[in-house]
């Protein structure tokens, strides 16, 4: 009864966060700041939900894959996002102000 | 709930279909194509046809967005503003199709209905003898390998002659062996460390993971198509970070092209091998004196033949896009 | 209830028309293999939504299950993904030779420089 409000809480928690990163996703001004969004929630979201079906599940192998795949996406969510940061800047995507208008000044040495 | 899950997925399908068609530009429209791809394969998890599932997860949001991707990378990105614009034509010719398609519809058997036509003919006899006869539990493997297996062979030579045909389209006018670039040409100045990285310690895993798909195919979803392209895809990753030599040294072309002819011979040798006894091809009784023991190893041998074309085949068109886009891309 | 009956039939429809519609109506030839693709899956989605029986499970054999979908067009269509790919490579390496012969993929150049 304990673990099923625990495990409740945690997917509600998750869908919660997934629903924020959509709304940045949407609603953020450019491109990093978007994908930050994304990135962020999306890997503690994914966590949480995965956690919440771990407890609400009761034999060892769908455990035993649910865990398998938490790890999966604990190492293979930020590496994408870190990919598609890159490969934006790579192409020449710039960070913008809050608007999305205005280039930010860089760091000096970057260009 | 599992009617709302289809409802939303497939609107979901459709808006990205619709966003395929109002883009313009190579490169979005291979994402979408990726997004489609993932999508349709949540669909059929719904659908219950886990075994699709596995296969459209790896190949229309992985290996198919991959190729095209190779493939834009040699053509270029720039799609032409009016290129074969005759839009009120189209439109009117689609529009009057699909209309008539959707009056076809209606005398369709309602949506899940357990008394539809196509589930009163063969379906239940697999259902209810496939476990008796073969004794695997995945009916989809059984019939695939079993009670469809002519099929089968034809669709893995189908696969072959696929691999073979991409082959000769690339190559002639390359020497092959000339051809194939030795000195790295992945970028120095910029080597994606972190991603080589993570995707080392992933790859043996996903190898892993493509046997255990291979072989589990018989107790869960899985099998021989399955496995091939989990597999290829492990490879592809790998030659898509470390370059395309890198994975040539591991992985020597023609090997590969080798294994990918063993796989159709492993299977056709197999047929051969029940007609050389005196029984029909591709009878498994001949493999062993217990029938369901026959079964279980026939299967077991089919779809090893099957899983060893399919992913040497995707190795090999692999290599073949990868060629050209170090030989001529940019 | 009714609308519903036949909602995924419609579907199909829907992106079967929006694939064919890329492929006569773009021009670039790498755009008409992704319309054949959409449309190649909307085939797919129809089969497997034939084959759904509504309370069904996944047609991996268990004593306490009664009811299962029908597992014949998941064989079929299982195929038919990987067999896809493979010709859809082939079209692919056409492009490509197409493009090596012509410098283009946009089908009004190539045809301008055929007729020439």
């Amino acid at each position: 009864m304990m673990l099923d409000w625990v495990s409740g809480v945690l997917l509600l928690v998750g869908s919660f966060l997934l629903l924020t990163g959509a709304l940045g996703f949407l609603r953020f001004a450019d491109f990093y700041a978007r994908i930050h969004a994304c990135g962020v929630t999306e890997t503690l979201a994914t966590s949480c939900i995965l956690l919440g079906l771990l407890i609400q599940s009761d034999s060892a192998v769908p455990q035993f894959k649910l865990l398998l795949i938490l790890l999966f996406v604990l190492l293979s969510s930020p590496t994408s996002s870190h990919a598609l940061a890159k490969a934006a800047w790579n192409a020449g995507v710039r960070p913008r102000d809050n608007r999305g208008k205005q280039p930010l000044p860089l760091p000096p040495g970057e260009h | 709930m599992e009617l709302a899950v289809n409802i939303v997925l497939l609107s979901l399908l459709v808006t990205t279909a619709a966003a395929l068609v109002l883009v313009r530009g190579l490169l979005a429209s291979i994402m979408l194509t990726s997004i489609y791809g993932l999508l349709s394969a949540s669909f059929f998890v719904i659908m219950d046809a886990v075994d699709v599932a596995f296969t459209e997860a790896a190949v229309g949001a992985g290996v198919s967005p991959l190729l095209l991707l190779l493939s834009v990378a040699v053509i270029g990105r720039h799609e032409a503003r009016n290129a074969g614009a005759r839009p009120l034509f189209a439109v009117l010719l689609v529009g009057i199709t699909g209309a008539l398609l959707i009056v076809g519809t209606l005398d369709m058997p309602a949506f899940g209905r357990a008394d539809a036509p196509a589930h009163l003919h063969v379906a239940p006899r697999y259902l209810l003898l496939s476990g008796e006869e073969t004794g695997i539990p995945n009916v989809v493997t059984s019939v695939l390998a079993s009670y469809r297996a002519y099929d089968t062979l034809g669709e893995v030579i189908v696969i072959f002659t696929a691999g073979v045909a991409v082959i000769l389209i690339l190559a002639s006018g390359t020497h092959r062996g000339s051809a194939r670039p030795h000195s790295a040409p992945v970028d120095t100045k910029d080597p994606h460390t972190i991603l080589q990285v993570v995707s080392k310690t992933m790859i043996p895993f996903m190898l892993l993971f493509a046997f255990y798909v291979q072989f589990h195919g018989d107790y869960g979803p899985g099998g021989g198509f399955q496995a091939g392209v989990i597999f290829a895809s492990g490879i592809i990753l790998y030659g898509l970070l470390y370059g395309l030599p890198a994975i040539c040294r591991v992985i020597r072309p023609p090997v590969v092209e080798l294994c990918s002819a063993l796989g159709v011979l492993v299977y056709g040798v197999t047929g051969i091998l029940s007609m050389l006894q005196g029984r029909p091809f591709l009878d498994y009784s001949v493999l062993a004196d217990d029938p369901i023991r026959a079964q279980q190893i026939g299967i077991m041998v089919i779809e090893l033949g099957v899983g060893i074309t399919v992913a040497s085949v995707l190795i090999v068109i692999y290599y073949a896009f990868a060629n050209q886009f170090e030989t001529n891309g940019n | 209830m009714d609308i519903l009956s036949h909602f995924n039939y419609w579907v199909v429809v829907v992106l079967m028309m929006l694939g064919f519609f890329i492929v006569i109506a773009r021009g670039n030839l790498i755009k008409k293999l992704i319309g054949l693709n959409i449309f190649q899956t909307s085939v797919f989605i129809f089969y497997i939504s034939t084959g759904k029986v509504i309370g069904g499970s996944a047609p991996v054999l268990s004593s306490d299950i009664q009811l299962y979908s029908n597992p014949l067009p998941h064989v079929l269509i299982l195929t038919a993904i990987v067999v896809g790919i493979a010709t859809t490579s082939v079209g692919l390496a056409l492009v490509l030779r197409i493009y090596r012969a012509y410098g283009s993929i946009e089908q009004d150049e190539i045809l301008e420089q055929s007729r020439q």
